[in-house]
């Protein structure tokens, strides 16, 4: 099995707290690699694509499998807000999800060993011995192994400083604190509701971007978390991501896309924009930065682009739209944040795409979807794959 | 992108609070020697400066800012000495950094050219209407991310560039007090623009600016009473970048914040923090009552230039903080006459 294998992390932090959300439509070899971080977890796989084709998972996992037959018995007419052949289907993860905090990963992410030099080699080198069996154990710099999911539930677990940048980044964090000229008043900062990491190898472009730059990778490793501020907008995405479920789940709609669809790869940014808008209202952080994961595979430029070009020219009308989203004072819970943007999606996007009016409505499927779920009283849905 | 520095675009304004400038020029020789010195002695300061030969430099003292100024309501004692530099320089760009400050090292051990990253950053457009989450998007190896819009990829015109401080950080007195042993190592290898609307504590250790656009904004406003010469014992910076951050969101033009690093020495002295904690409260109280103000604070469409703005701001301050305490009456007294000293004295362009 495993060689070369460093030392399993020490008490797993929040591990009857935290789900891990997955969307596959292929393996999930990656497991392999994440067994030391992620073994403790209990996973939801969310299945995609034909449900008649068996997923794979390693053993000794604790999960949970859905695929689209699941869903559609589960949420009934409802299923129609969850994504088909796309991997925004993961949403229906949150939902189903019990837990108080959610790790979401993509099945191309590796954990990250740490030295840099070597960082064109590694990328094949990683795939290869992943094919002969033999798995790293990511280590910083320092020596010190990198736990993606560990750094993410410190960053949910301290708080955001989003009325006021401090120089020196997340202050919060070891060997850190707030600078000269921080106002006090504003040094216990607000609970974070979302952790949004970063990728080394393939960057996450665009389509035009892949295509002008198709060999670019990312080997900068920025040893920050900052909070991003409030009234500031962000590109969310969903390859390396945790959130506070509790607290913004139901702002974390991945959309419609995919099959049926006319847009692709726009999903985690609608949930970003949503949720942003709406962590801004209540008064909610947002980190970005650290932890790194290794973005394995670059996807087809050529695909993605046909995917992207709808979004590419709606952007343009949706970053004035949710920078100009004003949300009523009666809108006091994440739900009622939604549905109000809904409203204002279906008022003022609508006139761009008949698309939009469509989202709106699945917006409100959502959310009646998820209160159903989560309702107190709802008995447990049972899913297709073992629990063990 | 390869950035051409002109030797004549830059002027290195340095505040001397020390006599002995020695080690520090020596230490900064290799990065400041092709470019112009304007070194401004605390007036203050009774000992002659020491400065190193080989530099192309100019030295203002007490008399020379007297001669030039004429009478002034502005106090540019301690730290406030490098604003009379910003005002005779006839540069674009300025790069201002403590005298208590030398190259840092980077990642990979190589000592970093402050003045060049500082011009760099200043040189590509800043982002501050979307953030990039791979940060600078214009450095090489980076790019904007997908989900960044088209049409705000040209950026805005970046005239201040905020660079930071590995081992010494700058932080306030009852940080110092209860963390004297702290020291900044992590080196953050990012540049980053700070959004529209945040706010920010500028520190004026170590900056670049664009003094052509942003010349009259960046002003010694707010004097503490019991100001002094330790880092901790000012606000002007503070004050002034919080002024200048409205300026440059009001007008459309970008602030930088991350590289360049300084490596800031002197250890720091718990017991003269404590001294200066229970001497002056101060700073520290002060920024409480400005919070709100600048988070509120809008200027008006007419203020087209950064004097404009500061003129408007003034104002403001007056009006809203002026009864709040009267160090706040004294900055707007005094931005109205830095941007009046700024047109008899400053110019506007090389």
């Amino acid at each position: 099995m495993a060689e070369g294998y460093g030392s399993i992390p020490s008490t797993p932090l929040l591990k009857d707290e935290l789900d891990i959300v997955i969307p596959t439509i292929r393996n999930l070899d990656f497991l392999e690699m994440w067994r030391p971080f992620f073994q403790p977890y209990h996973l939801i796989i969310v299945q995609d694509g034909d449900p008649s084709k068996t997923i794979k998972v390693p053993e000794g996992f604790d999960y949970e499998l859905y695929n689209r037959n699941d869903i559609n018995r589960i949420l009934g007419p409802k299923a129609s807000c969850i994504s088909f052949k796309d991997s925004a289907c993961r949403c229906f993860g949150y939902m189903i999800s019990k837990k108080k905090y959610i790790f979401t990963i993509d099945d191309d992410c590796f954990v990250w060993v740490g030295d840099l030099g070597e960082a064109g080699i590694f990328a094949g080198f990683a795939d290869l011995l992943l094919d002969v069996g033999i798995y790293l154990v990511a280590k910083d710099p320092s020596g010190k192994q990198i736990n993606a999911l560990e750094q993410h539930i410190k960053n949910l677990l301290a708080p955001s400083t989003p009325f006021f940048f401090n120089t020196l980044y997340d202050p919060f964090r070891e060997g850190a604190d707030f600078v000269r000229g921080y106002p006090f008043s504003l040094r216990e900062g607000v609970t974070t509701a979302v952790s949004h990491g970063l990728w080394l190898n393939i960057p996450d472009y665009d389509a035009p971007t892949q295509l002008v730059k198709p060999h670019e990778r990312n080997t900068r490793y920025v040893d920050a978390v900052l909070t991003v501020p409030k009234g500031t907008l962000f590109p969310m995405c969903g390859m390396n991501l945790a959130f506070n479920r509790e607290l913004i789940g139901p702002a974390m709609y991945f959309g419609l896309m995919g099959d049926g669809q006319p847009i692709g790869r726009y999903d985690d940014m609608w949930a970003g924009w949503c949720t942003k808008v709406i962590c801004d209202h209540l008064g909610l952080g947002v980190k970005t930065g650290l932890p790194y994961i290794w973005h394995s595979k670059a996807s087809n430029p050529f695909v993605n682009l046909k995917k992207e070009y709808n979004g590419i020219f709606w952007q343009e009308e949706l970053i004035p739209f949710f920078q100009s989203a004003v949300l009523s004072k009666d809108c006091t819970t994440v739900q009622k944040c939604y549905i109000e943007l809904s409203k204002q999606v279906r008022e003022k996007l609508g006139k761009i795409d008949p698309y939009f009016n469509k989202l709106a409505d699945a917006m409100v499927t959502w959310i009646e979807a998820w209160d159903e779920l989560n309702h107190s009283g709802a008995a447990a849905e049972k899913p297709n794959g073992p629990a063990k | 992108m390869s950035l051409n520095i002109e030797d004549n675009e830059v002027d290195i304004v340095i505040a001397a609070l020390r006599s002995d400038l020695t080690a520090f020029m020596e230490k900064w020789r290799p990065f400041f020697s092709r470019f112009h010195l304007i070194i401004i002695k605390d007036p203050d300061m009774e000992e002659d400066l020491q400065i190193p030969p080989g530099f192309d430099h100019q030295v203002f003292t007490k008399s020379d800012m007297a001669q030039i100024l004429g009478a002034t309501s502005i106090n540019f004692s301690g730290h406030s000495c490098r604003y009379f530099g910003y005002l005779v320089s006839r540069k674009k760009y300025i790069v201002s950094i403590d005298d208590d400050c030398l190259p840092a090292r980077d990642n990979t051990g190589t000592l970093v050219d402050a003045v060049a990253q500082h011009i760099v950053n200043l040189k590509t457009p800043a982002t501050p209407f979307f953030f990039n989450t791979l940060y600078d998007p214009f450095c090489k190896g980076a790019d904007f991310v997908r989900g960044f819009p088209f049409s705000l990829r040209n950026g805005v015109e970046c005239v201040l560039s905020c660079g930071l401080w590995l081992n010494i950080a700058d932080y306030d007195a009852p940080t110092q007090v209860v963390k004297p042993n702290d020291r900044n190592v992590r080196y953050v290898d990012a540049v980053m623009t700070v959004p529209v609307r945040a706010m920010m504590p500028v520190s004026g250790i170590n900056i670049g600016f664009n003094r052509e656009l942003l010349g009259p904004a960046l002003l010694p406003g707010l004097r503490l009473a019991g100001e002094g010469k330790q880092r901790w014992e000012t606000m002007e910076d503070i004050w002034c970048g919080l002024c200048t951050k409205v300026v440059c969101d009001h007008l459309g033009l970008g602030v930088k914040s991350g590289l360049p690093y300084v490596w800031r020495g002197d250890g720091v002295d718990a017991q003269g923090a404590m001294e200066s904690l229970k001497r002056e409260w101060e700073g520290v109280k002060l920024m409480e009552e400005v919070v709100p103000f600048f988070q509120s604070v809008r200027l008006p469409r007419t203020a087209v230039t950064a004097e404009d703005c500061v003129i408007e701001m003034a104002a403001m301050v007056k009006e809203q903080l002026g009864p709040l305490n009267p160090v706040f009456a004294s900055a707007a007294d005094a931005m109205v006459e830095w941007v009046k000293l700024w047109k008899a004295v400053g110019s506007q362009g090389a």
